[in-house]
């Protein structure tokens, strides 16, 4: 059995995704540039996609441009954002971003910029007293993620974008996790650009979306070809557009009907999360939810695991099928703990044991009742192993005082 | 995933030797442990060792480990290396047997050997009652990494013993710069400093290798030169008036010649050349290799 519950990392192709996109991965190959009605046909299977992720987005067609990746798109977005108003060198976004955007504002100080990094408390939540107090008339760009990739936790986007347009501040949203998961209108939303990415939401890896707020002023990242309007040059994943168009369809029928009571008995994957997060609190001692008090995505939760190691705690969950993650995907494979959780001030007993579960609407009862069942033993295990438990870790407690003064 | 050995995924599901040891007051048993390691950085290990006093041997190790899967494996590792050894056979055990005894580790995971070693050294060494730690220079001069509390020393230290050659294998082997990376062009310049001395040092082994040798063939072709005492002891005065003494007393030190017997030419070194630090090389390369050189090659130098 392999139960999975790392869809924050990626997802699973939707079978209707596959079923879908199969026909532009043989006989519909035609370009969509092409002046012949065999790449006319293609176009309108592309165009067909731009509106149904337009939709979900409550966004216009022509707004709507496809990408590679949502790396991608945050590059692309800070990029457009910045060179729209050169005179303005402050880039204002939050110490918990992705990479894709972090490295690009660490990159972007190098070449002179002032970013501002806001900060999160211990539920990981933003003060708006302190964007408030960072905007400036000189403030380009305000740059910040929808939901967490790694706690779930939503910041209020658009009491950000309204604040920030009373500065003259284009808005940029990396909406990559919360797309699919939580409702968005753009048409009533003051945000400028957003960040959208398939393989979050059942489409395949390798395609995304940026949305570009009609009358925006738009520096292309990548020049050549006419594709995408002159917005983005390079001949179109035109599967993996179809792909994405399908997924978000059913993303939007999925959040229409999360709100109908008649949905029936299957629990949702918010239902399941919760099951999860609580029994595990129930029966495992000293463990907390990261970020369990603010709003949070409907399929994350983010337990620390007091006194152990995350990536022995996964090591054991692989040996019984189960794929978690602990920090991000990105993150994992280098040694340090997690920009994220280090930002939200979080003790280093819960920092360093910290596992995300992370849940899609594939996710079945009987998978929750599977991890529910090995990992008290697996925790257990593991703090035989260990030299500290809740009184005798003064020893190491002692010894990081004298390293921190 | 990361490329782990089987023998390491064997011993993190499998540990073998797990938790403490209880001091059970037995005749000519000692029960210590040792620790390494903070919370903070994500790996600590406590080393318990049972030691027959009388033999200096270790009867039994145990281990409790806060850490990864290559963390746990290597404590496991460590204590099936060292059961049965003496205390001196166990100090000579280095992260790299721990290493191979897993079956090899991922560069990234090196660390978690180093742990492994540090804590058997800091066990024996609570046992033989040194206070002072086997490596305390680490703990002084500029903390380079604050995330992991890395000193310069520390670093400089492993690089040399593990003949590091870039950052990325500085944070693998003692998580330095593993943290914010803000001490990274630190890291770099320590390491560029020690490789410039390290190609310096062998350049010097080099020249005076090849002088060595060109001298060697000089004695081979030349007919052997035969001095009368009073002779190589005159030579010998002049050479160190002309040749040694302008280039010492240049470096702010001096030498005199204190007495020659036989082949033995015992100097005293003054000034800023008495009590330096490399005053063995100045011996070794300046004056002997001169002396050799220019009046006997059967010539040996000492500093009185
Ligand atoms: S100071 Fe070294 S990694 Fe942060």
């Amino acid at each position: 059995m392999v139960v999975y519950l790392d869809n924050n990392a990626t997802t699973k192709i939707d079978p209707a995704v596959l079923e879908a996109m199969l026909p532009y991965l043989s006989e519909l190959y035609g370009n969509p540039s092409s002046m012949h009605s065999f790449g006319g046909q293609v176009k309108t299977a592309l165009e067909a996609a731009r509106a149904q992720v337009a939709s979900l987005l409550g966004a216009q067609d022509t707004e709507i441009i496809f990408n590679s990746c949502g790396s991608e798109g945050n590059n692309t977005a800070i990029h457009a954002a910045l060179a729209a108003q050169p005179e303005k060198r402050h880039i204002i976004t939050t110490a918990v971003e992705h990479p894709a955007i972090l490295s690009v504002c660490k990159h972007l100080e190098k070449k002179g910029y002032d970013v501002t990094y806001l900060s999160v408390d211990r539920q990981g939540q933003l003060d708006l007293m302190e964007l408030e107090a960072a905007l400036t008339g000189g403030t380009a760009l305000v740059t910040t993620m929808y939901a967490n990739n790694e706690t779930g936790v939503v910041f209020p986007v658009e009491a950000i974008a309204l604040m920030a347009k009373e500065y003259g501040a284009t808005v940029h949203v990396d909406a990559v996790q919360a797309v699919g998961k939580l409702p968005i209108d753009l048409s009533r939303s003051a945000i400028d650009l957003l960040t959208l990415s398939g393989h979050k939401l059942h489409a395949p890896k390798g395609i995304g979306a940026l949305y570009v707020r009609k009358g925006f002023r738009f520096r292309p990242f990548l020049l050549g070809g006419h594709q995408e309007r002159g917005r983005r040059a390079g001949t179109q994943n035109v599967a993996s557009i179809v792909a994405l168009g399908k997924a978000a369809a059913i993303a939007e029928l999925d959040l229409a009907q999360g709100t109908d009571p008649s949905k029936g008995s299957v629990p949702s994957e918010a239902a399941l999360r919760d099951l999860l997060q609580r029994e595990l609190l129930a029966t495992i001692p000293d463990c907390e939810v990261n970020g369990g008090n603010s709003p949070r995505l409907p399929n994350t939760t983010n337990i620390g695991f007091k006194y152990i190691e995350g990536e022995a705690i996964l090591y054991m969950l692989n040996r019984e099928g189960i794929c978690a993650s602990s920090g991000s995907a990105c993150t994992s494979g280098s040694l340090d703990p997690s920009h994220v959780l280090m930002a939200m001030g979080l003790p280093y007993t819960i920092l360093h044991g910290s596992i995300r579960f992370s849940l899609s609407r594939f996710t079945t009862e009987a998978e929750i009742q599977h991890v529910l069942a090995v990992m008290p033993g697996i925790v257990d295990r593991l703090r035989a192993l260990s030299p500290f438990n809740n009184d005798q870790a003064d020893w190491l407690q002692e010894r990081d005082v004298a390293l921190a003064t | 995933m990361w490329d782990y050995s089987e023998k390491v995924l064997d011993l993190f599901y499998n540990p073998v030797n797990q938790g403490a040891i209880e001091d059970g007051n037995e005749p000519d048993v000692a029960v210590v442990f040792g620790e390494v390691g903070s919370i903070a950085c994500g790996d600590a290990l406590r080393l318990h060792l049972k030691v027959q006093v009388s033999k200096d041997q270790i009867l039994d190790a145990r281990f409790q480990t806060f850490g990864c899967t290559s963390a746990i494996a290597s404590s496991s590792a460590l204590t099936e290396i060292i059961k049965g050894k003496t205390l001196d056979e166990a100090l000579n055990i280095n992260n790299h047997d721990i290493a191979e005894y897993l079956g090899g580790l991922p560069e990234a995971k090196m660390h978690c050997s180093v742990m492994g070693q540090e804590a058997l050294e800091a066990a024996i060494y609570k046992y033989r009652g040194i206070e002072v730690e086997h490596h305390d220079e680490d703990d002084e001069g500029t903390l380079l990494c604050k995330c992991f509390g890395v000193t310069e020393n520390k670093v400089r230290r492993f690089i040399l013993e593990n003949d590091l050659q870039t950052v990325e294998q500085v944070t693998n082997y003692i998580k330095a710069g593993g943290g914010c990376g803000s001490c990274l062009a630190g890291i770099e310049d320590v390491l560029i400093e020690v490789q410039k001395e390290a190609a310096d040092s062998v350049r010097v082994a080099a020249s005076v290798a090849l002088k060595q040798e060109a001298a060697a063939t000089a004695v081979a072709e030349a007919p052997v030169r035969t001095l009368t005492t009073l002779q190589k002891i005159t030579l010998i005065q002049q050479v160190i008036d002309e040749e040694i003494r302008p280039v010492l007393i240049a470096d702010g030190g001096d030498v005199e010649l204190h007495d020659v017997d036989g082949d033995r030419v015992l100097v005293k070194l003054t000034g800023a050349c008495n009590g330096c630090a490399s005053s063995g090389d100045t011996v070794k390369y300046a004056i002997a290799a001169q002396l050799r050189d220019r009046v006997l090659p059967t010539l040996t130098v000492e500093a009185i």
